[in-house]
């Protein structure tokens, strides 16, 4: 199912948290949002859970509308709030009984449905047991667990992973990629590598404002626009002449020499055009020997330091 | 099952989970019953089949109870942040609101169905009169459902537990007893609009078995007063 947002605009006081955002995300779309602290994704991912209403705008689910179907709405969709609030004073299992059952799932299949979700969260040996004694990564499953328990086309989890230890990161990662086979996914989160390791598509949000929007590896190539080279070399000759030479070649716009005295150099290459065979064959005509060449890639930290600096 | 009456049964549930169900019941049995059948102007020393003097002592003992079951129903989940998690879910306000009205209404009516062993051995002693009796718990359960969505109001308004009781204490006061003070201190129409307003007024007339619509007017429009006021709170969130 797609989620088409539309000029959403929140303001709180004269801020405006969210300002003017449209996107589009496809069904069975894993979707990063990304930006700093305050950026408006929270606010953002509220709204398409039907929590608070926009000042302007629209998200719209196939032809339903968050203005005028929110209940309808509110059922294909499955929402991890922030700090994962839950009802610490209830069982697991009664919690996730009374979310099934308010969330309509069918009589009938509320029984088999919440033992799926226990072996699916992994929470089979925490089940009987109040939400208040689990420790953080548990109660995040139970949260994780009640936003899909109906089974819902959209799923929207802020931070899904925050406190979690590097294990269950990893678990509760793979299981959105499992759910993101078949759903349309929206996750928020801190962490860079967590997109790039779960996202189809990375949304970046500044200041209420989208300031990018691609898959990572296309946002990574925009942001570098020249290939970086760096080499390491052995040779006699002095780091002067190397530069020299290097600069002769037509695809070479600027070389830098790294480190003091040693052979280290980082060659940048004119817009659209790459030296990598350029510079060995340089070095097989001088007879330097080659011992490093790697290209620099840009990593997702720079891209969205860039962006949202 | 309709989406209020599992709100109202989670909420149920979780009175009887903290033990405040059962340490309420017990309490206000306790309280009642000691007024009702041993200390002061209890059932002997009237001489009299009748259970006026648990009616009076219940009217107080509600009003105290009633904003200690409703200080948590939406101040507890402004603060723990579960509201979000619950307007998120398949529901209205609406039903947020009436089924969390529900459920303190059936716990107020469990404590009050334990009660009738009294009217049960009271008939026993004598002539008593069965209608006055229904009038009485009718009267009760209208009053009780006012306080309540007093109470729920009060309880929207903030995170604060305390503050919500307080403020529904204090609201509840004036319907108590404030306006009757100042009705009698007043003539005219004004003093009929605060004799109106006093809740004691109506509960006195239908616990004796009278029911009147202008009565049954007055606790159903200050029972919607309160619940649309709850509802409002909620759906603040929307507003522009």
């Amino acid at each position: 199912m797609a989620i088409e947002i539309e000029n959403l605009t929140k303001r709180y006081g004269l801020q405006n948290a969210v300002d003017n955002i449209s996107f589009k995300v496809n069904t069975r779309e894993v979707l990063g949002f990304l930006g700093p602290n305050g950026a408006g994704k929270s606010t953002t991912m509220k709204i398409i859970a039907c929590f608070i209403a926009p000042h302007q705008g629209d998200v719209r689910l196939d032809n339903l509308s968050i203005h005028s179907n929110p209940d309808e709405i509110k059922r294909r969709i499955g929402y991890l709030p922030e700090n994962n609030p839950l009802y610490l004073d209830m069982y697991v299992m009664d919690y996730l009984f009374f979310v099934a059952s308010i969330q309509r799932v069918e009589k009938s299949t509320i029984d088999s449905r919440v033992r799926e979700m226990v072996g699916v969260c992994g929470l089979s040996n925490e089940k009987h047991k109040r939400i208040g004694e689990l420790s953080k990564g548990y109660r995040q499953r139970v949260g994780l667990a009640q936003a899909i328990i109906h089974n819902p086309e959209v799923l929207i989890l802020d931070e899904p992973t925050s406190g979690l230890d590097p294990n269950q990161i990893v678990e509760i990662r793979k299981l959105i990629k499992e759910l993101g086979k078949e759903k349309t996914v929206i996750l928020s989160t801190h962490i860079l590598p967590e997109v790039e390791a779960t996202c189809d598509r990375i949304l970046i949000i500044n200041r209420g404002r989208l300031v990018a929007d691609g898959s990572p590896s296309d946002l990574r190539k925009q942001a570098q626009g020249q290939e970086i080279l760096n080499i390491q070399l052995e040779t006699e000759n002095s780091p002067a002449t190397i530069k020299e030479k290097l600069m002769q070649l037509n695809t070479v716009a600027s070389v830098e020499s790294e480190g003091n005295g040693q052979k280290f150099f980082k060659v940048v290459s004119k817009t659209e055009m790459s030296s990598r065979k350029n510079v060995f064959r340089t070095c097989v005509d001088n007879n330097w020997i080659l011992l490093e060449m790697t290209g620099q890639e840009t990593r997702l930290e720079d891209v969205f330091r860039e962006l949202t600096n | 099952m309709p989406a209020i009456w599992i709100i109202a049964k989670r909420e149920i549930n979780s009175f009887f989970d903290s033990l405040m169900a059962y340490i309420l019941i017990v309490v206000f049995l306790g309280l009642s019953g000691f007024f009702t059948w041993l200390y002061g102007n209890d059932i002997f020393l009237r001489g009299q089949a009748s259970l006026d003097a648990f009616f009076g002592i219940s009217f107080w003992s509600l009003f105290f109870f009633i904003p200690a079951i409703t200080m948590k129903t939406l101040a507890e989940e402004n603060k723990t942040g579960t509201i979000e998690l619950l307007i998120t879910k398949s529901v209205s306000d609406w039903q947020i609101v009436t089924g969390k009205f529900l459920a303190c209404l059936v716990l107020v009516a469990i404590a009050l169905v334990c009660t009738l062993p009294y009217y049960v051995t009271v008939s026993k002693l004598g002539n008593i009169d069965h209608a006055s009796v229904w009038g009485g718990y009718f009267a009760m359960i209208l009053m009780s459902a006012s306080y309540i969505s007093i109470g729920l109001f009060t309880s929207s308004t903030t995170n604060n537990q305390i503050i919500s009781f307080l403020l529904a204490l204090f609201i509840g006061l004036f319907f108590q007893i404030l306006f009757d003070v100042i009705s009698n201190n007043m003539t005219g129409t004004t003093g009929a609009v605060f004799d109106y307003l006093s809740l004691r007024n109506h509960f006195d007339s239908i616990s004796r078995g009278v029911i009147d619509s202008k009565d049954l007017i007055y606790f159903f429009s200050l029972i919607t007063g309160g619940l649309i006021l709850s509802e409002a709170m909620l759906s603040k969130r929307n507003w522009k």
